[in-house]
């Protein structure tokens, strides 16, 4: 039925027909539902691989369903916790799900849209790399963010981290990141300090609306626990190591439940859509300065505890691992999620001002990605010329 | 003997229609042709018309740079049609049979008494040249150029391809003559890769005068130019030379009996061929004659394996270089929830997005590319089906950039288009690799 539909109206969008400038949207629609007819050309392999784009990026999709669908929960969790309400779990998820689907609806509308209308203006086909993008951005951003921020901070991370340099495939920094870091830096008094963790807190400090319970500095010093652990340990952060790998503390939704986020990394690492090296490597540089900071006596907290703690897990799995941003060449993918595990933690122990270095730690490697590609490239220069040489 | 070189990287195709082993048929020639166009860079002299009568060996073209290396009629008959493409590009002279298998024959020195001139002089004059190819770019080889040594791939790791060990069982002989002439033509010895399981039981063991190696590991490992990479890689200024086993049995052929025999056992094979098996055809031989073989509907009639191959149709001939056939329905058809379906039965991934557990061992591909194209995204891919030290993506994307020093850097002499073919198979964003490696060697080419 859809297949009729399709052909029904697929003349009006090809050349000559009356929308044939609408053609890459008609196309992405098209190819949503139906992997197309096409065959494989002159002087190509007469036969591929059933793996597409789509399909690589669905299952980073699905990794990410877990933190979600934990997120959401939270969500509500953290709210009436705060608040002191006596809240079910299905009360928790539904004040969740409210408060997540228009931060979604704005990632997708404000981020597909440029997608669509810059692949449009190209004559190309729409690439499906903001799926994944938009998907982790409202998991990553403050839940009480307004709306029109994350509008602005969407429409950044696409039109100047994305299509100016040409469209997907071609970025130097995660989108997703960008958009959190262009939020961070933009609009600073919204995006730190600690209230702005747990849903419906910063509006009810800034208008003065009481809630019930006495532990109202304890919710609030609870609210981002790497801020006050950094330094002193979990326990003075009123939380713990469990909690913190189960995730009901507050935090951006998505980073919250490391147990959640490896889910999503075992199927990653299962189905090789990311990289484990990048993953492995990055959790080796965070514990081997998180070690060297207990034993310097910069912190007293264990190394592994940084593992659980703010955005690290998440960063490490889902946004230093994005194939595009981080190091192209095998060798390079362990410098890479090496220098960004240490860098973060390194963020972490020395400026108590801003604890969370994963963001930071990730943008900046992006950055240095293709040096440390270089580099490995030119090894293999070095030696094809050495080679010449001795023979 | 060296000890085995055992490789990781690449893929053995799963796909189904491979070739029993045995000759089903012995085609007797009818309309065959021979095509320009299977030799890279050549620019062919025209030496003769519509209705001249010709016998096996009678040179029908020349190189126009190198005029005494010609292009010989592998069969006897008359001259049937001359086709020209686009700017009267020559594209195939076609030749009639006449059923009566007549030679030019030529007398042959005895081969020790030969130099390397005398040798190449033999060699261009019976058409037989174009048998060796050079590497760097997989043009036909110069024969003023020294080459370092000569490689042959005496396994085909190709997905469908014939097996040499059953298509050349009766012609070691052959082979050993082929590699006694090519012997003139190098000081660097003739080297012979050879697969390390069957080694040892092979008919090939026997022959001399030529250095083994061992190889084991899937596709693309029976590739010459892995096998030159990991055996005498090739650096800038060298130039080595290859030839396929068929090839130097053919050259071997000619060298005892002093005439152009171009019979060879080839493999018809594939999803959409009817009673996959080996047929034993001339060169160039009509696809018409192997009808038989091809299932009816829709489908696709590759000169050559179904990653490098040559789309020739049912109407067209066997290229020079082929000793396969492979058969393909197309796969101009939609599929629909394709990419999301949790598993997808009829179809292969090398990919672990589609479960691993459920594979079956041979798929009936299809020509259809399952998916749009989109930019270079996942970039481990490439790595895992190159065997080589070689940095696949920078090389692609050197060779897109047209930064010759850079292609010359990351190696562009010691690959060609069916070295990354892989790289292109399992590439998710179907980008065309082979042709970006083409449009790279002859940019190279160009300038040099």
């Amino acid at each position: 039925m859809a297949k009729n539909f399709f052909d029904k109206i697929r003349p009006t969008f090809s050349k000559g027909g009356k929308l044939a400038w609408l053609h890459s949207s008609f196309d992405a629609f098209e190819t949503f539902f139906f992997v197309p007819n096409r065959v494989t050309r002159k002087g190509c392999t007469h036969v591929k691989d059933c793996i597409d784009l789509k399909r690589l990026l669905i299952i980073v999709v699905i990794a990410l369903v877990p933190s979600l669908l934990f997120g959401i929960w939270n969500l509500g969790y953290q709210h009436s916790r705060v608040f002191g309400l006596d809240w079910g779990f299905w009360q928790m998820v539904w004040y969740g799900f409210v408060k997540i689907i228009p931060l979604y609806l704005v990632s997708y509308i404000v981020g597909l849209g440029i997608e669509f209308a810059s692949a449009q203006m190209k004559g190309h086909e729409v690439s499906e790399g903001y799926l994944v993008s938009g998907f982790i951005i409202p998991l990553i951003v403050p839940v009480d963010v307004p709306w029109w921020m994350l509008a602005l901070a969407v429409a950044f991370a696409v039109i100047i981290g994305k299509e100016v340099f040409g469209g997907t495939g071609m970025n130097i920094w995660n989108p997703a990141l960008l958009a959190r870091a262009f939020l961070f830096f933009s609009y600073p008094s919204k995006m730190s300090g600690d209230a702005i963790w747990v849903g419906g807190l910063s509006k009810a400090l800034a208008g003065g609306t009481p809630w019930k319970g006495g532990e109202v500095v304890d919710a609030i010093s609870g609210a981002t626990p790497l801020s006050h652990a950094s330094l002193d340990g979990l326990s003075a952060a009123g939380t713990s190591a469990w909690n913190l790998f189960l995730g009901n503390v507050p935090g951006a939704v998505g980073e919250t439940s490391v147990i959640a986020i490896l889910i999503g990394a075992l199927l990653l690492m299962s189905t090789g859509v990311a990289s484990w090296k990048i993953m492995c490597s990055s959790v080796l540089g965070a514990l081997f300065v998180g070690w060297l900071g207990n034993i310097g006596g910069v912190t007293d907290i264990p190394c592994w505890e940084m593992l659980l703690m703010g955005g690290f897990a998440f960063g490490t799995v889902f946004m230093a691992t994005d194939p595009v941003t981080s190091a192209q060449t095998e060798t390079g993918k362990w410098i890479y999620g090496f220098l960004i595990g240490a860098l973060c933690i390194t963020v972490r122990l020395f400026n108590p001002g801003y604890p969370e270095g994963m963001m930071l730690a990730i943008l900046l490697m992006n950055t240095f990605a293709p040096l440390i590609d270089h580099y490995v490239v030119n090894a293999n220069i070095q030696r094809r010329l050495k080679r010449a040489k001795t023979v | 003997m060296s000890n085995p070189i055992r490789l990781k990287k690449g893929l053995n195709l799963p796909i189904a229609g491979a070739a029993l082993c045995e000759v089903t048929a012995r085609v007797a020639p009818d309309l065959v042709a021979v095509k320009p166009t299977d030799f890279r860079g050549l620019v062919p002299r025209l030496l003769v018309k519509e209705g001249d009568s010709v016998k096996a060996g009678t040179p029908l073209f020349a190189d126009k740079k190198y005029t005494t290396m010609v292009f010989c009629s592998p069969v006897s008959g008359t001259v049937d049609a001359v086709i020209r493409g686009e700017k009267r590009k020559l594209l195939e002279v076609r030749i009639k049979s006449d059923g009566k298998n007549e030679s030019v024959k030529v007398d042959i020195p005895k081969v020790s008494t030969l130099d390397k001139k005398g040798m190449t002089e033999l060699l261009l004059q019976c058409g037989l040249w174009p048998c060796i190819k050079q590497r760097p770019f997989g043009t036909i080889a110069d024969p003023e150029a020294e080459p370092k040594a000569i490689f042959i791939s005496g396994m085909n790791t190709a997905p469908l391809g014939a097996d040499y060990e059953f298509t050349l069982k009766n012609d070691v002989e052959a082979i050993q003559a082929g590699i006694d002439a090519l012997n003139r033509l190098t000081s660097g010895g003739v080297h012979l890769s050879m697969n390390a399981q069957s080694f040892a039981g092979s008919e090939f063991h026997k022959l001399t005068n030529v250095t083994f190696h061992e190889f084991a590991g899937p596709h693309p490992a029976g590739n010459v130019g892995v096998q030159i990479n990991h055996i005498s890689p090739i650096n800038k200024g060298e130039v080595v030379w290859t030839v396929s086993l068929p090839l130097v049995a053919v050259i071997g052929r000619f060298i005892r009996e002093g005439v152009y025999d171009t019979r060879r056992i080839i493999a018809v094979a594939g999803p959409a061929a009817v009673n996959p098996s080996y047929v034993e055809v001339m060169a160039g031989v009509g696809m018409k004659q192997l009808a038989p073989y091809f299932s009816d509907g829709d489908i696709r009639v590759i000169s050559g394996n179904v990653l490098t191959g040559e789309t020739v149709g049912r109407e067209g001939f066997l290229g020079f270089y082929d000793d396969l056939v492979s058969v393909l329905k197309e796969g101009d058809y939609y599929e629909m929830f394709g990419w999301i379906k949790p598993l997808r039965s009829k179809k292969f991934s090398v990919s672990f997005a589609y479960p691993a557990f459920l594979r079956r061992k041979k798929y009936n591909m299809d020509t259809n590319e399952n998916g749009g194209e989109r930019p270079f995204l996942m970039n481990d891919v490439y790595g895992k089906m190159l065997p080589m030290d070689i940095y696949p993506l920078y090389l692609f994307k050197a060779c897109l950039a047209g930064d010759l020093d850079k292609m010359e850097q990351l190696g562009i002499y010691e690959v060609i288009e069916e070295d990354v073919a892989l790289c292109e198979y399992v590439c998710p964003s179907k980008i065309e690799i082979q042709n970006i490696i083409r449009q790279g060697i002859d940019l190279m080419m160009k300038e040099m």
